[in-house]
This record gives structure tokens, sequence and C-alpha cells, in this order.
């Protein structure tokens, strides 16, 4: 029995290593707000939210399992909250379970019993949950565990567990089975199953055969005695082992469904919050990775919006083809924040979640990396310049064909020219080998350059200066111009104005 | 072909009958920490004497070369390996056989004793003829060995123990218990309940699942009750416990001798080769030298500490190699520099190289050359803080006496720091009579000292110094090439560093 509501054949492995880069990915795209939003305290909730944002999928198919059953989740909230309810009353039924930690066949056994009357009562639940919803759910995932949980766990089941658990209860007399060892020692004790049609004594359990040699200790016999319950716990132990490791299997199947609820779960709490804030969302479109088309409505950075319950200030990008987006403009005119927007989307679509904007087309790709430039240098041994390109470095390790990567203000920590000159060599050989580059700059000698005289196609993108000196927050197309509109800026912190508008972080 | 030994080629001179002692250099040269490390794990096969025992003439070295160089192969020392845990247990089973008191346990465990012997030897003549060795130790006793295991005596041996363990091995019997009364029975094909419990949560299972077995106290001697169901169980199948009983009263000392000096004596080979494994794996060379007792001139590349390097590799250690190379008349290394140099280390690595050589051992290095010496003579400053320093400086005339006294044309001296106990003047006086008097001898010798003046002693003499290297700890060297001055040479040169050039990143992509 499996979940399989995150993969379609497989279990997700909640213990599967953060992909390389995953803390300055998340530092830099603001994940820890958006993870804090789909968790809503729940700290369970939050670690798998965590997980799953950084684990891109990098199937079409898989994308679309996932937005179906969210699709569904969305439409009988109801549904998922209370199969996952059930399954967190299993966890905490199983704490209240002191599992033995010295395995011994009668205390095994009597914990497993204990277990197993836990896990009953969530298999229960989940059966009347899927009797009465299963065929009002439209996506094959929960269609199929639905399914799935109707015809294993029928009544026939149920009273087949009855049945083992009232013969475990009572092990009065038995039968072990054994063969010798290399010392002649007893061997592969097993229990033979009692014959519990027949009445009476064990000799009519276990019908008498022609040879056999029988002995009966004397009750003052205190060694003899002990030896003979050891054989008879060493026959028990085999029985108490399976109990024990089933009520295991069935716990596990329990916590794996909750972990896999878990993220749909967060996904409802993030979609609930973004609707009271007035925020859009939107299921996109994936497309393959090759096909490098990108069509976003209003797209948008969900930190500020969670953060700071801002009205999101939404971009409009098409990109056909392009290897290369550079985004350069004014300052505090919302290039990061769309930078930071590129990355949500990518991460989010490739979750199977729904992204921060109005409507979204994007392809998929092959890893998300991400290189911010950092304010403070946190390392003593090398300068600011050498820690930038030693975190580069150790990115391309990671790259391979089809990831992308977001480049804020990176290669800025020398003068312009020797900054404008890596940053060339560094873009143009990781457009050459098929990664897609966004990189918000200032580096003009850089941004010109490639404007100027380059065989990449790339966008050109600019952070708009009204003519009031007041931002927009709107990126239009434009290629690089030479100032930054310092200016502008130094002006707003020296003459600041009533209304504030959202600013980088 | 004969075969007499796997580490002594029939023919050659008898050892003489006592153990022989540690040479004297051992603690000099750390040459006992590499016995110990070496020898670790293997005590109960008292390989010690082996490493104390140096070969006198080259063909034995090259007998063991070729053994060495046959274990390096993986199948090769593999079956050994296997052939040697089985011999191993084997010995294990006999003593369970002393521990036991109860007849029928004490004949089990004297059956299965012979039944692994049988196994070991078998096993090892169908490897060693499929992975064919090449030294001449090997096929000499892969011939013995053919010649034992197909004989008349093996084979009835091996045939009945198979016979009979496979009978007792087929047993099944059931212990019914209610209250203080058992009754056994033979098995009927009575169903496993923890099998079907098992099988009816099947559909649950989610990989192997923890182990509640329970941990029970596997005493090899049996309680009253497991004696009395084995009495029981003997009775139900008495013709395969006869057959037991008759099996142990012909077969009492089943054991070949030269089987069991093999199987000591390889242990000499797989230890040497366990003990360089790791270091080999760190990247350390070592190759089998070339030994000539015609002409000094010799050389070894890349030769290292091999105690240092023991310690070091598994700290991750960064292990320094050296190199020596005397040509023609010369003879002395002198060698001399920084203190924390790697003075002292490169002369106990340059005596260790020599030591391991007459083993027959492969030795640190990339390549090497050696002179078969016949004595290795050390002088090392001893640490004896009481003696004043007239005492000490009498001391260590009287011990470079001794050694020089000793010492021919077939010696090989390594002196660590001469007269440090004297004025500077008088030391180098007194150390270049003794430098005269090793060239005299025609000696080899690796001389580490602070005084300058030992190193220009003519063309008999060496000098190698110790240097340190300069820069920082975390890049050792800076590559320098060839580029235009186009003002960006700092930053693209970091760029360099970190491999981010675009022609760096095209090829790292």
């Amino acid at each position: 029995m499996k979940a399989f509501l995150m993969h379609r054949d497989q279990d997700f492995d909640l213990k599967a290593p953060r992909p390389p880069q995953a803390a300055d990915l998340a530092q830099d795209l603001g994940l820890p707000a958006l993870a804090g939003a789909m968790a809503k305290g729940d700290k369970f909730l939050l670690e798998v939210a965590d997980k799953v944002l950084l684990r891109s999928s990098r199937d079409l198919d898989e994308i679309a399992y996932r937005q179906d059953i969210l699709k569904d989740a969305v439409q009988f909230p109801e549904l998922l909250r209370t199969a996952y309810v059930l399954t967190e009353e299993a966890m905490a039924g199983e704490r209240k379970v002191w599992r033995t930690r010295v395995n011994h066949p009668s205390l095994v056994l009597g914990d497993a019993i204990q277990l197993m009357d836990v896990v009953v009562v969530a298999l229960k639940g989940l059966r009347g949950l899927a009797d009465a919803h299963g065929d009002r759910v439209r996506s094959e995932g929960l269609r199929r565990l639905f399914a799935m949980l109707r015809a294993e766990l029928d009544d026939a089941y149920f009273a087949g567990i009855n049945q083992h658990l009232k013969t475990m209860r009572s092990p009065g007399r038995i039968m072990i089975a054994a063969g010798l060892d290399e010392g002649n020692k007893g061997r592969g004790y097993r229990l033979c199953t009692p014959r519990l049609q027949q009445a009476g004594w064990f000799r009519r359990i276990f019908p008498r055969r022609s040879g056999e040699f029988a002995f009966t200790l004397d009750p003052r016999d205190e060694n003899g005695t002990k030896a003979l319950a050891e054989l008879k716990d060493r026959g028990l132990d085999v029985v108490a082992k399976a109990l024990a490791q089933s009520a295991d299997h069935i716990f596990s199947f329990l916590v794996m469904l909750r972990t896999e609820l878990a993220f749909y779960v967060g996904a409802l709490n993030l979609y609930d919050r973004l609707r009271q804030l007035g925020a859009p969302v939107a299921f996109p479109l994936p497309v393959p990775c090759h096909e490098r088309r990108q069509d976003l409505r209003g797209a948008y950075d969900l930190g500020l919006v969670l953060d700071q319950g801002r009205k999101a200030v939404g971009n409009d990008v098409r990109m056909e083809g392009v290897g290369l987006v550079v985004i350069t403009g004014a300052n505090q005119g919302g290039k990061s924040a769309f930078l930071r927007a590129l990355g949500q989307i990518q991460l989010m679509m490739q979750c199977g979640l729904f992204v921060p904007a109005e409507a979204c087309t994007g392809h998929l790709c092959q890893g998300l990396f991400s290189h911010f430039k950092r304010e403070e240098d946190a390392s003593m041994t090398s300068g600011k310049f050498a820690e930038e390109l030693e975190r580069m470095s150790r990115i391309v390790d990671w790259l391979e064909p089809g990831a992308m990567i977001l480049f804020n203000e990176s290669f800025a920590a020398t003068n312009e020219r020797e900054g404008s000159a890596i940053a060339r060599q560094v873009v143009e050989a990781l457009v050459a080998k098929g990664i897609k580059v966004a990189y918000v700059t200032h580096l003009y000698e850089f941004a010109h350059g490639i404007h100027q005289q380059s065989g990449i196609p790339a966008l050109f993108l600019r952070a708009e200066r009204p003519v009031d000196g007041r931002r927009t927050y709107k990126l239009e197309v434009g290629e690089p111009l030479p100032t930054s509109f310092g200016m502008d800026l130094f002006r707003r912190m020296f003459e600041p104005e009533p209304v504030a508008g959202p600013g980088e972080s | 072909m004969t075969f007499r030994s796997i580490l002594r080629q029939a023919g050659a001179p008898q050892a003489a009958g006592e153990k022989p002692l540690a040479p004297a250099f051992a603690g000099d040269i750390n040459f006992d920490q590499i016995i110990e490390a070496v020898t670790a794990g293997r005590q109960e096969y008292d390989l010690e004497e082996f490493f104390h025992s140096p070969l006198l003439e080259r063909d034995e070295i090259l007998y063991r070369q070729e053994v060495m160089r046959d274990l390096e192969r993986d199948d090769l020392s593999a079956c050994i390996r296997t052939f040697s845990a089985r011999m191993a247990a084997m010995r294990a089973h006999l003593r369970q056989v002393e521990k036991m008191y109860f007849q029928l346990q004490k004949e089990r465990w004297f059956l299965e004793a012979a039944a692994t012997y049988c196994q070991a030897a078998q096993d090892l003549l169908r490897a060693l003829a499929g992975s064919a060795p090449g030294s001449r130790g090997l096929r000499a006793f892969q011939d013995c060995l053919a010649r034992y295991v197909g004989g008349e005596a093996f084979s009835s041996l091996s045939r009945e123990a198979q016979r009979i363990r496979k009978d007792l091995d087929e047993i099944r019997y059931t212990v019914s218990i209610k209250g203080a009364t058992f009754r056994v029975q033979k098995y009927d094909q009575e169903e496993d309940y923890g099998q079907a419990v098992a099988r009816f949560f099947e559909k649950f299972k989610q990989g192997a699942g923890k182990d509640w077995g329970a941990r029970f106290h596997e005493w090899p001697v049996m309680n009253q009750v497991e004696e009395k169901i084995l009495t029981f169980v003997s009775q139900l199948f008495p013709e395969p416990f006869s057959a037991l009983a008759q099996f142990c009263a012909r077969h009492a000392a089943f054991q070949d001798g030269t089987l069991q000096a093999f199987d000591r004596e390889v242990q000499f080979y797989l230890g040497y080769l366990e003990f360089t494994a790791p270091l080999r794996q760190a990247g350390l060379p070592f190759c089998y030298p070339e030994l000539t007792r015609e002409s000094k001139e010799s050389h070894a590349l890349d030769f290292f500490d091999l105690a240092l390097a023991h310690k070091l590799v598994p700290a991750k250690g960064r292990v320094v190699v050296n190199d020596f190379r005397l040509r023609g008349k010369e003879r002395v290394i002198v060698v001399t520099g920084p203190n924390q140099g790697g003075k002292t280390t490169f002369a106990r690595a340059f005596a260790q190289v020599h030591a391991l050589a007459r083993l027959g051992c492969p030795v640190p290095g990339r390549e090497a050359r050696l002179f078969l010496f016949d004595q290795i003579h050390t002088h090392f400053e001893q640490e004896e803080a009481t003696v004043n320093l007239r005492g000490k400086l009498q001391d260590e005339l009287v011990r470079i006496h001794g050694i020089l006294a000793q010492a021919g044309p077939g010696s090989l001296i390594v002196i660590n720091e001469i007269f440090a106990a004297t004025t500077w003047q008088d030391a180098t006086i007194m150390a270049k009579q003794v430098v005269a008097r090793i060239l005299d001898l025609d000696a080899v010798c690796v001389c580490v000292t602070f005084l300058d003046e030992l190193a220009g002693l003519g063309e008999g003499t060496v000098s190698m110094v110790s240097t340190v290297e300069p820069g920082d700890d975390q890049v050792r060297t800076f590559r320098i090439v060839r580029q235009p001055a186009d003002g960006l040479a700092y930053a693209l040169s970091l760029a360099g560093r970190f491999r981010l050039t675009h022609g760096q990143l095209l090829e790292r992509l």
C-alpha cells in the first residue's frame, strides 16, 4: 500500500539531501516567508514545504499529476485536511505506546498489539473518507489512493486483523519447529500455526504421531523451567517480530501519507492566505526545457506580499528562445523583486504548486541556482571579490545544461572594468553551454558590451524612471543606460516623501 | 617442483634454530613501528621473526618479490584470505570441542572443524588453478596442495564429513510445550505462523523494517532442556548420529603440517599488503626495487617514511616524498638545512627502504635500485638526560667507534646528528674524521647534521638540503603563466585560480 501523492510511482523521500546550494537559494529568493505561509505555525508542514520547494521535479507529467491533486484539494479543502488529521492522530497514538527497548518477545508482542489498535483506527477512518469521496475527486492521484483503500481494506480484512490479534493475545500452548546448527544446538526456531478449529488439549491441537519422546520437568527444577521458558520465547519471537514489523509498516504507510498530504495542506494554507491578501495565483503551464518559452503576466515577488501585506506589483514578460535576461536600470526600481519572482515561479511551478502571477507559461529548468551579492563578508580569509568567485566556482560544479542561474549584482566587488570582464567571460560561457541566465547588474560596460556585440539571444529589461522621479516598479524592455539613477535614490533619502514604495531587501 | 616454504626457496640455507631478535636499528628508524602495524591483528601467527630475518641472496629476495606480486592480484589475495579465514574458523571449532562436555555437541563441533578444513584446502586449490599464479613459490605450493588434496586420506575425510553434515542438516523436529511438559517429534509440514502473519500484512510492507527480534544469549554450551531435546532427536534419527561418532574416532588428527605452515607464513605477505593498501589508495607509490651487490650506484624516487605515512594518511596529512641518487663514487649523503625540514625523516626513510628491500617487500617509492647491503648500522642521538656532556660525548664516541669497527664495504650507515654535545669546532673536526673513515670503508651512508662543512668532503659526498616552502598555507604553489599586461591581470588571474575564465568554464561545463 502506497500513498503516491507526490510521485506517481514512488514514495516521497523526506530524508533525501537538499540540493546543492539550497541554503543560498532559499535566502536569495525569500523562501522562508513562503514556507512559513504554507506551514501556518505547524512545524511538520514547515519541514515538508521547505524540502519540496527546493526539490524541483523535472518531469512535466509529475508536475501535472501534483497540480491535479492540488486542484482537487482546492475544491474539497476539508477532504485532505481531514485525512491529514487522521494521520496526525495516529502519530499521537503511537507516541503513547512505549515501544520496548529490550526486545523481549512478550513485550514486543504486547507493544505491537497496542500499536495495531492505534493504526487500525486511522485505517478505518481513511476507508470511511474513501467510501464518502472516492467518486467525487477528479485527480488520478486521489482516485487511485481512494480506490486502493477500498479494495485492500475491506471488512473481511479488518475481521482478519481482529482474528490474529485475538490469537496473539493468549498464546497458551505452542509448538516450535527447529533444525540443528553447527554445534547441534537448535536453529531456525519457528512457531507453528495453531489449529484452533479443534478444541482441547494440545495433543488434539497438534495431533499425536508415532515416535515421540516426552519429558516433564520437576516443578522444583528452576533452571529447567527457565530453560524451557526461553525455548518458548524463541518460538514466540518470530511471531512477535512479524507482528511488530507489520504494525511498523502500517504505521510508516500513515507516516508517508501524512508527509505527502502535508505538501497539499501547506499549499491550501498558502492559497487561503494569498486569497485573503487579494493576490492573484495561477496554475502554470509548464513546457519542456528545450522550448525556452516563458510568458508571464503579472508576475510578482511573494516575499513582499507575504512579509508586508502589500499589494503585488506585477510584471509582464514574454520570452522566446531567450538564453539571457539582463536587467538594468534605476535603483529600487523592482529589479531584485522581479529576479526573485522569476526564481519563485520556477521553483513553485516545478514542485507542482500554483505561482505568483496572473498567468504563466514557462519552460522547466535542470536545477535553479542563485548568485546574489552578499552584504557582509563572513569569511576572514578571502576578500569579498574572491568570495564571490569562490562561490561561483562552487556553483559551476553543480551546473548542467538546461539549468537556470540568477545573478544579482554579481562581480561588482571590484572596479567596473574588471567586474565587467569577468561577468562577460562567465555569462558567455554559461550561455554557450545551454544554461539560462538572468542577471541584474549595474555593470554598464558588461551589459552594454553584451548588447552591442555578442551572439547571445538576450532580452534587456530596464527598471523605468518616470519623469517626476517616482517609481512604478514596472520593468520595460530597453537597452542598458549608462547611469543607474543613483541621484534619484539620493534625492529620496534626503527629501523623504509621504508614500513609500517597496524597497529592495 | 618441490615446495619447502612460501617464504624460503627449497634448497636455501636453513635458518638458525633460535628465533631472531629485533635488529638493533629497528627503534632508530621506526622499523619496529612498521612491524607492529604490519602484524597488527595477526598476533596468533607470530610473524615478527620473519621481519627480523633479512634475506642474504638476491634470488631469495626475488622469490619473495614474485609471491608478493602474485598476492597484489585481487583474485589471488582474496582466495588466500578466504583460506586463512577458514583455517581460523577451523581452529575456533576445535577450541569449541575442548570447551564442550556433552558428547553429542563435541562430536558435531569436531565434524565442523574437519569439514571447514576440507573446504579450505579444496577451495584454495580450485582458486589457485583458476588464477594461475606466476611465482615459483605459489606454483610449487599449488603442486604440493594438488597432490595432498588428490590423495586418498584427504578424499575420504572430505567425503565422509560432507555426507554426515548433510544428513544432520536435513533433520527437522518439533517441540511442543505445555506447562512443564515438552514433547519432541519429527517435523511434519506444520505451517510457519510467523510467515502466516507476515503474509497477511504483506500489503503494508515498506522496505526491510526494524528487526524486533530478541537477542538471545547464544551460549555454545547447551542447557539441560536442550541436551534432553538433542538426546531425543538423536533417538528419532539414529543413523546420522552413529555415523558421526565413528567419524570422530577415525579422523582424530586430520591436519597437514605443510598446509598449517603455509597458512601462517603467507600472512607475512598479506599483512604487508594490507598495511600498505590505504597508503597506495592515498596515492603513495610502492615499487619492487632492483637489488645489486656489485654496484653502489643506486637511487630511489619519491620514497617516503613508511611509519610516518601510516600515521599521516588516516589523518589526511600530507606525506612528503623525496629522491636520492648515488652516482659513481658517491657514498655519503650529507643532509643539512633548517630544523623541522624533514631531515631525520629522510634518513629513516632511506634506511627503511633498504631494510624492507631485503625482506622481499615492495618499498615506498616510485622506482628504486638499491645496494644489497650486509648490515645496517644506525647512530641516533640517545636521550639520556642524566649523563653530563662529557659522558654523553664519550658515549657517542664509543658507539661510533663500535660501528666503524664492525662496518665494512657492505655496510649501510645512518647517522642522525653527530657530536651535538660538544663545541661546533670540535664537532666539525671529529665528524670530518668519521666521514673520512666511512669513505675509506667504502660503505654507503646517510649523515644528518648541522655541520655544513661535512657536505663538501670531495667526490664521495653528496649534499642535500632541506627547504621550507615559502608562501601561505592554503595555496602552496602559484603557477605563473604568461599573459599580456592589460591591467586585468590580477582579477583574471584570480578568476583563473577559481577556474572561472571563459576557457576554463567551457571545459568544466
